[in-house]
């Protein structure tokens, strides 16, 4: 306890507890807790706590996903896909060792000035991930008001929006949503089989200069995406529950709707 | 916005903060998506070049502090204690029931300060800002909690676990 142990107060005790003090502070604070054992024995109490903390809670970082969670078995509320992609995600990082986690989008066509291009697939498969999976809110306007739903998007994204029927493939329309600016507002269609398999359709207004893109592939966590720009809309057909074929079909399928 | 990183990265995060914050699983989980759904429609808010990860607490913060003003308890301790009563108690299981116990009889605010500062490792500027409170409340909310969960761990004030053999 010498004269330049400047005063050891209790926000340096938690700072020094939880790491935060500069090396020349650090040192100070534990001459001054060597010298007083009590004090020494509560700060100690504190950072295993923090450890406890880190030892019960880190687990869930990569916990895995109970199986029915990702089946096609009747789930209270489907959130549990996300968990899915959660975990898958935890993998991939750890793995690729980065904190951010990539984009992986195979491009069919050599990128030309479309730099917003595999955004639209991220957003898109963030849409999917956050509202496939709710049973009780998947939508905002069932497919009971289908009119009332195509005229309302078609209003705020100001174009002319269709929902396509995907009935011969096994997909019925559940509704649609609108969803904030990507940069503008964009609607999203779902689908559903009688399995309950789910199938969200993206549909964002691009700039007007944008051409005709090619079907482009990506995969977000367990979500599958195909997307492509048509004039004036840019469209993703998101899924986790099909298989990249069967997505691929189900993508023409919209395409050539969309595109009589 | 093409770099933002992936909201969809960050679950793991929420998932055990949120884990930690409410104890029971399900619960957990449902405050995770509410996030996800709120984060989604406030994505407009979120200013480029800031730490994503702190916003997403923020908007946490935010949907649990409405989700415990509309009164629905933590239901973890009670759910405890016959899983606990029956089972063989060893050492370290008994270690992180004690720990879960103590986190769980905390008020909400010196929780989720302790849980933010501990355990998801923010700085305490970055846990005023989230939690939207003076750094110097951080700091009384952080000393009150930690010295309660000690109490408990060492057996001051947990008198219920004696009854467990």
């Amino acid at each position: 306890m010498s004269e330049n142990e400047n005063s050891v107060g209790e926000a340096d005790m938690h700072a020094w507890v939880d790491g935060r003090l500069a090396e020349k502070r650090r040192a100070e604070v534990e001459a001054w807790l060597a010298v007083r054992p009590e004090e020494a024995e509560r700060a100690a109490a504190y950072r295993a706590v923090n450890e406890q903390l880190r030892a019960r809670f880190d687990a869930v970082l990569d916990e895995p996903v109970p199986a029915h969670l990702t089946g096609a078995a009747p789930r209270r509320r489907r959130w549990r896909a996300a968990a899915a992609i959660a975990s898958w995600i935890a993998v991939g990082a750890a793995l690729g060792g980065v904190a951010g986690w990539q984009l992986h989008a195979e491009r069919a066509v050599a990128p030309l000035a479309l730099p917003d291009i595999p955004v639209l697939a991220h957003r898109a498969a963030l849409a999917h991930a956050t509202y496939a999976p709710e049973v009780r809110h998947p939508v905002e306007v069932g497919a009971d008001q289908e009119q009332h739903l195509v005229a309302w998007l078609s209003k705020r994204l100001g174009g002319d929006v269709r929902a396509p029927r995907l009935e011969s493939e096994g997909m019925t329309l559940v509704g649609g949503r609108l969803l904030p600016r990507d940069p503008g507002p964009v609607a999203q269609f779902m689908y559903q089989s009688a399995p309950g398999r789910r199938v969200t359709l993206y549909v964002r207004t691009e700039g007007l200069d944008q051409r005709e893109t090619a079907f482009r592939f990506a995969r977000e966590g367990n979500v599958r995406v195909f997307y492509w720009i048509d004039r004036k809309f840019g469209y993703a057909l998101s899924s986790a529950d099909l298989d990249r074929e069967e997505l691929l079909r189900l993508a023409n399928v919209v395409y050539q709707q969309l595109n009589p | 916005m093409s770099d933002a990183p992936s909201l969809i990265a960050l679950i793991p995060r929420l998932r055990r903060y949120a884990r930690a914050l409410v104890g029971e699983r399900s619960a957990a989980d449902d405050l995770v998506q509410d996030t996800l759904e709120r984060a989604w429609t406030k994505l407009h808010l979120y200013r480029e070049g800031t730490d994503l990860r702190a916003w997403l607490f923020t908007v946490m913060h935010n949907v649990h502090v409405n989700q415990v003003r509309a009164a629905r308890p933590t239901t973890a301790l009670d759910e405890d204690m016959p899983e606990l009563a029956q089972r063989a108690v060893q050492g370290d299981a008994l270690l992180v029931r004690d720990l879960e116990r103590a986190v769980a009889a905390l008020p909400a605010a010196q929780r989720e300060v302790l849980l933010l500062v501990a355990l998801e490792d923010l700085s305490y500027d970055e846990t005023a800002r989230v939690l939207g409170i003076p750094i110097g409340t951080v700091m009384s909310r952080l000393a009150r909690a930690r010295e309660k969960v000690r109490a408990m761990m060492h057996g001051k004030g947990g008198g219920k676990l004696q009854v467990v053999k």
